[in-house]
C-alpha cells in the first residue's frame, strides 16, 4: 500500500520546524538536539490545565504578577463544561476571574455568545493560527495548529506558566521525518485514513520527539479542516509537532480571519529528513486503530462485522464541519442500528450543521432523522470525562469513534474498547450496527 | 534531586498513557488546595486495567483506595512512559502517591519534559528491560550519582541512563529554580 521506502537524504537546508524555531531564537538556523530558548506568538490554555497554570504562575511570578502579554494569551473553555460537576464548575470561575483581573480579550466564555467549543479548532476559526508563528497549548492536540505551516505543540501547566510570565521557553530541536502522499485521494478515503496508517507503519512512540512533515500533492488536495486531521495525531505517534507548509488554501482561511501578520515558511529542498516515506493514496485502503492504542491498525476489510454498541462523532480531530458532512451524506434518510452520539467540536460547527442544507434538510436534521443523539460543542466523551458527560462510556460498550484515543479507559470506562476511524467508516458502521466498509455504502 | 532513592518497586508494562496514570475524570481537583491535591495520590494509576495493574501478578493497586498515598516509592516500566496527554496532573499523582522516580526503557516526551521541569519526579532510562526482572513490592535502591539501580536483597545492579541535559534542571528542582539560577527570571 506504500510507494518507495524511506530514504534518508543529507543536506546542508533546514526543515520548515528548524526554520520557524530559529527565527523565534534569533537565529539563522538551528540542528536537530539544539536546546534553544524561543519567544512564543501564542499561549493557548483550557479549564482543565488553565486553573493549575495560573496557580504556577502566581506561585513563581506573584500574585499580582502580569501576564508577559495579554493580547498572546488564549483561553477556551472547552473540556468539562456540560457537567454538574462541582469542581469543573469552579474551574469555570477560576479562568473567568483572571481573565477580568488580566483584562484578557482572548476568553472566550462559557455560557455566552463568546463561547467556542474545543480548543484547536477554535483556534483556526478565530484566526490566531498563522503560518511561520509559535504556539504553545496545555494540551497534548496543540499540533493540530501546524497545519497552517506554523511550529505548535503541547506543554504541562509548568512550562505553560513560564511562558505566561516570560514569553519564552525552552525547547530541544527536533528531527524531521517526511511522509509525503501522491496521488488523487478515492471519495472514500479521508485524512483520518493517512493518519493512521501512518501511525500503524511507524508505531505509537515512532515519531518521538520529532516533527512530522506532511507533504504531497494529496495533502494539498485536502481542505485546512481534513490538514488539521492529520497535524492533530502526530501526537499519537509521540510526534512533537505536526506540520504542513502553507499555501493559498491556507492564505485564503487566515486572511479571512485575522489582519495579523504571518510569513509563509517552506523547507529547504536539501533538507535533512531523519526518515522520509511515499504513500500513493489512490492504493491505500480505509482502516481502523484497534482497541487500545493508536497505532494497532487494520483495514476495515479485515476487521468488517465486529459488532457495536455505540458510534461516536465529535473531538478535535473528527467534529469539524467536513468530518459531519461526511458522516450525513451516508446517514441522509437512514436509520442508525447502535446508539449514535454527535458532538460538534465548535459552536462554529454547530450553527453550520444548522444551516447547511443536504437533500433540502439541515445537516442537523439529518442526524436527527436517522436517530443520532446530538451533543453540545465541547471535547464531549473523548476523554471520558465527570461521570454524567454526554456519550461517557459507562460498561463493556464496544464504540467506534471519529477521535484520536482509544487507550484503555479514555472514553470513560476501563472495560469499554474503542475502534477510531474516519467519519465515513464510522456513519457505515452505525448504520450496520457492525464494523462496514464505507465503499459498501457510498454509491 | 536525591543522591539516593530507596524504597519499594511498583512494576507496570508498555505503553502506560497518562489516561491511565490518572484518569480525566479526576483531573478536576485542584493541585493546590489540600483536602484537594490529596486526591491525585489516591487516584494515581487507577486508569491501568486491573490485570496489569502490580506486574507480574496484577490486580494491586499502586494506593490502597483508602490511601491518600501509596506504600511503593519507584515505579517501573517498559517502552513509551507517559503517553498520550499532555496533563501535568500525570507525574504530579505520581508524585503525590508517594513516587520519586520512575525507571523506563523510554518516556513519551511531554511526560518527560513535564517531570523535569515541575519537579515531580526524576524519570530513569533503563539500559536493559526491567519490567520482567524486578517484581512488584521488591526493595530497589537508585544510586543516582553511580547511575545504577540495586535490587534487593539479590544485589543485583541494573545500569541507568546518565541523565543528560535536563540533570541541571532536576538539580535546581524545577524549570523555576533553573531559569533563575541561570540568570534568566528573577
Amino acid at each position: 500500500m506504500q510507494g518507495a521506502g524511506s530514504v534518508l537524504r543529507t543536506g546542508m537546508g533546514q526543515t520548515i520546524t528548524q526554520k520557524i524555531l530559529a527565527q523565534h531564537a534569533g537565529r539563522d538556523r538551528v540542528a536537530p538536539g539544539d536546546n534553544i530558548w524561543v519567544d512564543v506568538d501564542t499561549l493557548m490554555t483550557h479549564d482543565v490545565c488553565g486553573p493549575p497554570t495560573i496557580g504556577i504562575f502566581q506561585r513563581e511570578f506573584g500574585e499580582d504578577a502580569n501576564v508577559w502579554d495579554p493580547d498572546k494569551l488564549v483561553i477556551l473553555p472547552d473540556h468539562y463544561i456540560f457537567t454538574e460537576d462541582p469542581h469543573a464548575r469552579r474551574n469555570i470561575e477560576i479562568l473567568r476571574d483572571f481573565a477580568a483581573k488580566h483584562k484578557l480579550k482572548h476568553y472566550f466564555d462559557v455560557g455566552t455568545a463568546r463561547y467556542k467549543g474545543v480548543c484547536h479548532v477554535a483556534l483556526a476559526e478565530e484566526g490566531f493560527n498563522r503560518p511561520g508563528t509559535v504556539l504553545f497549548g496545555t494540551d497534548s492536540h496543540s499540533c493540530t495548529s501546524g497545519a497552517f505551516g506554523m511550529f505548535s505543540t503541547g506543554v504541562g501547566n509548568t512550562d505553560a506558566a513560564l511562558i505566561m510570565g516570560t514569553g519564552k521557553i525552552w525547547v530541544k530541536v527536533p528531527e524531521t521525518m517526511r511522509f509525503v502522499f501522491e496521488g488523487k485521494l478515492p471519495p472514500w478515503l479521508m485524512a483520518k485514513d493517512l493518519i493512521l496508517s501512518v501511525i500503524g507503519d511507524i508505531g505509537f512512540e515512532g515519531g518521538t520527539y520529532r516533527a512530522l512533515e506532511f507533504d504531497g500533492e494529496a495533502v494539498f488536495d485536502l481542505s485546512m479542516e481534513e490538514r488539521m486531521t492529520l497535524t492533530n495525531m502526530a501526537i499519537e505517534a509521540g510526534g512533537k509537532n505536526g506540520i504542513i507548509a502553507a499555501d493559498q488554501k491556507t492564505v485564503d482561511y487566515v486572511e479571512a480571519r485575522t489582519d495579523a501578520p504571518y510569513e509563509m515558511v517552506s523547507s529547504d529542498s536539501d533538507a535533512r529528513y531523519l526518515f522520509e516515506k511515499v504513500y500513493d493514496v489512490s492504493t491505500m485502503e480505509p482502516v481502523v486503530a484497534k482497541p487500545h492504542r493508536p497505532d494497532n491498525r487494520a483495514a476495515v476489510s479485515e476487521v468488517a462485522g465486529t459488532k457495536l454498541d455505540r458510534a461516536y462523532i465529535g473531538s478535535c480531530t473528527g467534529g469539524k464541519y467536513e468530518d459531519f458532512l461526511a458522516a450525513a451524506q451516508i446517514l441522509e434518510g437512514n436509520r442508525v442500528q447502535v446508539d449514535t452520539f454527535v458532538v460538534p467540536a465548535s459552536t462554529e460547527v454547530s450553527k453550520q450543521l444548522r444551516e447547511q442544507t443536504l437533500g433540502g434538510k439541515t445537516l442537523w436534521q439529518v442526524f436527527l432523522d436517522a436517530g443520532c443523539k446530538m451533543g453540545h460543542a465541547s471535547c464531549g466523551a473523548c476523554l471520558g470525562g465527570p461521570v454524567d458527560t454526554f456519550g461517557r462510556t459507562h460498561g463493556t460498550e464496544v464504540v467506534i469513534s471519529t477521535t484520536n484515543r482509544n487507550f484503555p479507559g479514555r472514553m470513560g470506562s476501563k472495560q469499554s474498547a474503542v475502534y477510531l476511524a474516519s467519519p465515513l467508516t464510522v456513519a457505515a458502521s452505525a448504520l450496520h450496527g457492525e464494523i462496514t466498509d464505507p465503499r459498501t455504502v457510498l454509491v | 534531586m536525591k543522591n539516593r532513592i530507596e524504597g519499594k518497586a511498583y512494576v507496570l508494562g508498555d505503553s502506560i498513557d497518562t489516561d491511565q496514570i490518572i484518569p480525566a475524570a479526576h483531573l478536576v481537583y485542584s493541585m493546590t488546595e489540600p483536602d484537594e491535591r490529596r486526591m491525585y495520590g489516591r487516584y494515581a494509576c487507577t486508569g491501568v486495567p486491573n490485570e496489569q495493574a502490580g506486574l507480574p501478578d496484577g490486580g494491586m493497586p499502586l494506593t490502597d483506595p483508602e490511601a491518600w498515598t501509596s506504600e511503593f516509592k519507584v515505579v517501573i516500566a517498559g517502552s513509551n512512559f507517559g503517553c498520550g496527554s499532555s496533563r501535568e496532573h500525570a507525574p504530579f499523582a505520581l508524585q503525590e502517591a508517594g513516587i520519586e522516580a520512575v525507571v523506563a526503557t523510554s518516556y513519551a516526551r511531554i511526560f518527560y519534559r513535564n517531570s523535569v521541569d515541575g519537579g515531580f519526579l526524576v524519570p530513569f532510562e533503563s539500559r536493559e528491560r526491567l519490567v520482567e526482572q524486578i517484581r512488584t513490592g521488591d526493595d530497589i535502591v537508585i544510586d543516582v550519582p553511580a547511575g545504577t539501580l540495586t535490587q534487593m536483597p539479590s544485589g543485583d545492579v541494573f545500569l541507568l541512563n546518565p541523565l543528560g541535559d535536563v540533570a541541571d534542571i532536576l538539580r535546581a528542582g524545577n524549570v523555576f529554580e533553573y531559569a533563575r539560577q541561570a540568570g534568566f527570571i528573577s
